[in-house]
């Protein structure tokens, strides 16, 4: 079926004609946070009960939605246009639960106790526009997430999707090429390439067939920034997609998606073939006499695939391994013919770009860094979750405000940006703006979006051992420096925070760092001495203790701390002994407890349990 | 023609030649572990690297697979890359300290000890894919190839096993850079790859000369009767 202009506005019209027929719309969050915590158990019920006759006499709309970024408190139910939002529900008591949401469907009646609750815990916020963690974001990719149900075509268009690409298809190929160049969009996969400086390359590379890539491997552990869009809006990543294939004279484009992303993977599927069917995608898209189709990869999941030469081997079914990119991918990419790889969220952006122009785009964000950014803010914050910021913004307001601060009211330490190979940010530079040259000035990089909170109780040099540990599982191996010299940092970062350190130790490591940032084959190599480098230059002083007193001093390190009570402080509770994993601590009720040091495995629970701040780890 | 400089002084390069092709054929001396006269590179060992100057921008590129290009300016002993080359040699070292060919260029780039705790379980290799591609290229079976990742990484036959498609040629042996394949004719009997291959005697001088799995391969690739190649070069 070819879809016209006409068709287009008739899907939408027809859509928007069915929704003003519904009373009442609830969309209960269905991304792969929330369906782990019970979202299609709630969604099932609450269909179940909505079908018996006379429970509601009202015309309702239950759907299925994308991530709505607060995943932690899933799962997520919003009523209406984000009036109100529910959290935890049916986490506890799913009966309970459901007869709130009939209640709230019929009599307007709100739940309290499902209500977001802010800090002091007293407060509570019933629409999402109040919450700080909503209400201090810009959301452009992600404002279709949690909106509509990505599974059913109709409620993109009805939201004005695939309006960009007939937009588009109108448009000179090189004048859209103009325009993203214009908006300043930079590559949101990591390096921060300016997008329409890559799609002219491939444009004016010589050869045919040409290809376009979506890079969904995101690899980056606990990072989910991809896959909510690829789960919550699969048809912006499309359109984008196409809109990128007429711009560069492409008629085939892969997604590649990791295996671990089932739903990702099923979500896309589902929306190319409703694409198809619809004609957005297939042959002459809309009477354009513009071919263009996309197939998904999936890829095995090793996190050097999402380099973008070992993707590209890994499509063609060769071993993951990166080339030297002395000949761009845009010139010789799959099969040795010219590929455009761009990041998810990259795509996500383009079709908003085309809409509302480069102008607008680059309105928002920072001088070099336009646009927004997608984070998955993470550790020892209070709002873990998907946020979506303006770049620029500063590390302080992410943090402190979108965050709500850190978890315990402890002091913060530091940030680390970028993923497994990014760098750690301390205090003093909490005010810099995020956007891609501030961060790499520090020694970390923006990567893909993550970003892990740390407080005073994490120890900077056993975090560059984890993050050594991750990368050296990782690297293909293919390079020496990278599959050698990561492991000898890791074999000194190990022996640093086992209390082994020696002098001259810590110039080791910056100088086998420095070789192995110049000398490995590609990014993973060449970034994965960030984690120590970026330590070492802010927290010195800590590897120093570590080396030369022998000490961890935040008392994470398990061979260089002790663990003991401070009988004036003790009260007797008893908490630390109950909690105690190794029971090692004595006990009487209302006398001083303590510890037998030859059993403490140094855990540090009794520490997280006190409540009166007898137990001193030195 | 490309001409640009090489530690200033100038050269000259046809189309497709590397950097490294034309520093060597200059007298230049850039080390290579991984770099092999007809199987090229992949760029693996990293030894090669060299600072490429281009208008402004410096970059330190792998001279084995950097085309030679116009205006360039290569240096090949700048602080940098003589830290890549002491470190590189130095994890090798650990690496592979049986190796004699580390030893030597080890010493010869003035890296004596290395600070690393040394394996004992990677033998000779350094991971140069040269044996792998000869098979697969030259010898046109792909009997072995890298598998694992990182620090893992090995060249192997399929699960470690004696390969079924191996023909007992030794060309992979007899291409690889450090004596880390092991090859061993004895009483009628080749031993490679885990796997013992029955030699052929030659009918006219009684001398063991070419596995049987050899020999039927050559046959069956070329045309020619197998009681031909049964008769050894020397008798033919
Ligand atoms: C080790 C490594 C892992 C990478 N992983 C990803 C990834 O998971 N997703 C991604 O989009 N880009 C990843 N990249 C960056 C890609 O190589 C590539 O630059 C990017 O996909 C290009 O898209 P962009 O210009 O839109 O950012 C990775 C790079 C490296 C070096
Ligand atoms: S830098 Fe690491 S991941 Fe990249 S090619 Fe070298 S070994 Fe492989
Ligand atoms: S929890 Fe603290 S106060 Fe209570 S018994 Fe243990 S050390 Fe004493
Ligand atoms: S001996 Fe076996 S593995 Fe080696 S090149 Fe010959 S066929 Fe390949
Ligand atoms: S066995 Fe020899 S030829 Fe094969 S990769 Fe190792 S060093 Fe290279
Ligand atoms: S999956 Fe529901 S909020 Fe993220
Ligand atoms: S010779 Fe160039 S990388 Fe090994």
């Amino acid at each position: 079926m070819m879809a016209s202009r006409e068709r287009l506005y008739a899907i939408g019209a027809d859509y928007r004609k069915a929704i003003s027929g519904y009373d009442k719309i609830v969309k209960i969050c269905c991304g792969t946070g929330c369906i782990s915590s019970g979202a299609l158990t709630v969604y099932d019920e609450l269909q179940r009960v909505l079908s018996k006759r006379g429970l509601s006499s009202k015309q309702i709309l239950v759907k299925k939605t994308g991530c709505h970024g607060l995943c932690e408190r899933g799962p997520i139910v919003v009523f209406g246009d984000d009036e109100i939002l529910y959290q935890n529900v049916g986490k506890r008591n799913i009966e309970r639960d459901i007869a709130a949401l009939l209640a709230t469907i019929n009599e307007d009646k709100i739940e309290d106790e499902l209500l977001y609750k802010g800090d002091d815990k007293t407060k509570r916020y019933m629409s999402s526009f109040d919450i700080p963690f909503y209400s201090g974001q810009t959301r452009i990719v992600l404002s279709l997430n949690g909106v509509i149900d990505p599974e059913n075509i109709e409620e993109y268009v009805g939201y004005g999707g695939y309006k960009s690409l007939h937009k588009a298809l109108q448009m000179n190929p090189m004048e859209i090429v103009d325009l993203i160049e214009k908006s300043g969009l930079r590559g949101r996969g990591g390096g921060g390439f300016l997008t329409g400086f890559k799609w002219r390359s491939c444009r004016q590379a010589q050869g045919l067939p040409k290809y376009v890539v979506a890079n969904g491997d995101e690899g980056d552990p606990g990072a989910f920034m991809d896959r909510s869009l690829m789960e919550g809006n699969p048809h912006g990543i499309l359109e984008g997609m196409i809109i990128g294939g007429f711009a560069i004279g492409s008629n085939h484009g892969f997604i590649y998606v990791r295996d671990e992303y089932p739903l990702a993977v099923y979500r896309l599927s589902k929306a190319i073939d409703e694409a198809r069917h619809h004609g957005f995608l297939g042959r002459s898209i809309m009477n354009s006499g513009f071919d263009f189709d996309i197939s998904i990869f999936r890829g095995g999941g090793a996190f050097v695939c999402g380099e973008s030469t070992a993707l590209i081997s890994s499509i063609e079914g060769k071993s993951g391994e990166p080339r030297a990119k002395y000949i761009h991918t845009t010139e010789k990419g799959l099969w040795g013919k010219p590929t455009n790889i761009n990041n998810v969220e990259t795509w996500s952006n383009v079709p908003y770009i085309i809409d509302r122009g480069w102008e607008w785009f680059q309105s928002i964000g920072s001088d070099r860094s336009k646009g927004t950014k997608v984070f998955s803010l993470v550790g020892k914050v209070k709002n873990t979750g998907l946020i979506e910021v303006p770049m620029g913004v500063s590390l302080r307001e992410i943090i402190f405000n979108l965050g709500g601060g850190i978890q315990g009211d402890k002091k913060f330490k530091a940030v680390q940006t970028g993923g497994p190979s990014g760098g750690c940010i301390p205090e003093e530079f909490l005010e810099i703006p995020v956007d891609f040259d501030s961060l790499t000035k520090l020694g970390s990089m923006m990567g893909s979006g993550g970003m892990i909170v740390m407080d005073e109780r994490n120890c900077m040099v056993d975090v560059a051992r984890y993050f050594l540990k991750f990368l050296i599982e990782e690297s293909c191996g293919k390079c020496t420096p990278c599959r050698e010299g990561v492991r000898r940092m890791h074999e000194i970062v190990d022996r640093i925070c086992r209390g082994d350190g020696s002098m001259g130790d810590i110039e080791h490591l910056e100088e086998l760092g420095k070789a192995i940032q110049l000398s490995s084959l590609c990014g993973l190599g060449q970034s994965a001495p960030n984690p120590v480098l970026s330590t070492i230059k802010f927290f010195r002083e800590e590897y120093r203790t570590h080396v030369q007193e022998k000490k961890c001093p935040a008392g994470v390190c398990k061979n260089l701390i002790t663990v003991s009570i401070l009988p004036e402080r003790c009260t007797g509770c008893m908490r630390c002994a109950v909690e105690c994993p190794v029971d090692c601590i004595s006990s009487e009720k209302k006398e001083i407890h303590g510890i037998d040091q030859s059993l403490c495995t140094k855990c540090g629970t009794c520490f997280d349990v006190c409540r009166f701040g007898a137990v001193k780890i030195s | 023609m490309i001409e640009f400089k090489i530690n200033g002084r100038h050269t000259r390069a046809n189309d497709g030649e590397t950097i490294l092709d034309v520093a060597r054929r200059e007298g230049f001396v850039i080390p290579t572990l991984c770099h092999h006269e007809i199987l090229g590179s992949d760029g693996r060992c990293r030894l090669c690297m060299v600072e490429v100057k281009k208008r402004k921008r410096k970059r330190i590129i792998a001279s084995c697979l950097y085309m030679a290009e116009s205006g360039i300016e290569v240096s090949t002993e700048t602080p940098e890359i003589q830290l890549i080359r002491r470190t590189v040699l130095e994890l090798f070292l650990a690496r592979n300290p049986a190796s004699e060919v580390i030893r030597y260029f080890a010493r010869e780039y003035g890296v004596i000890d290395t600070r690393y705790t040394r394996d004992n379980d990677k033998g000779k290799c350094i991971l140069c894919n040269s044996c792998v591609k000869t098979c697969e290229t030259v010898v046109g079976v792909t009997a072995i190839s890298l598998s694992g990742k990182g620090p893992h990484k090995k060249v192997t036959t399929p699960f470690d096993g004696p390969s079924n498609v191996c023909i007992g040629c030794g060309a992979c042996m007899a291409v690889c850079p450090t004596g880390h394949i092991y090859m061993e004719d004895r009483n009628g009997i080749r031993t490679i790859w885990n796997r013992r291959f029955e030699l052929t005697k030659c009918p006219r001088c009684g001398r063991y000369h070419a596995p049987l799995a050899q020999l039927e391969f050559i046959a069956q690739k070329s045309g020619t009767a197998l009681d031909r190649l049964t008769v050894c070069q020397d008798c033919r």
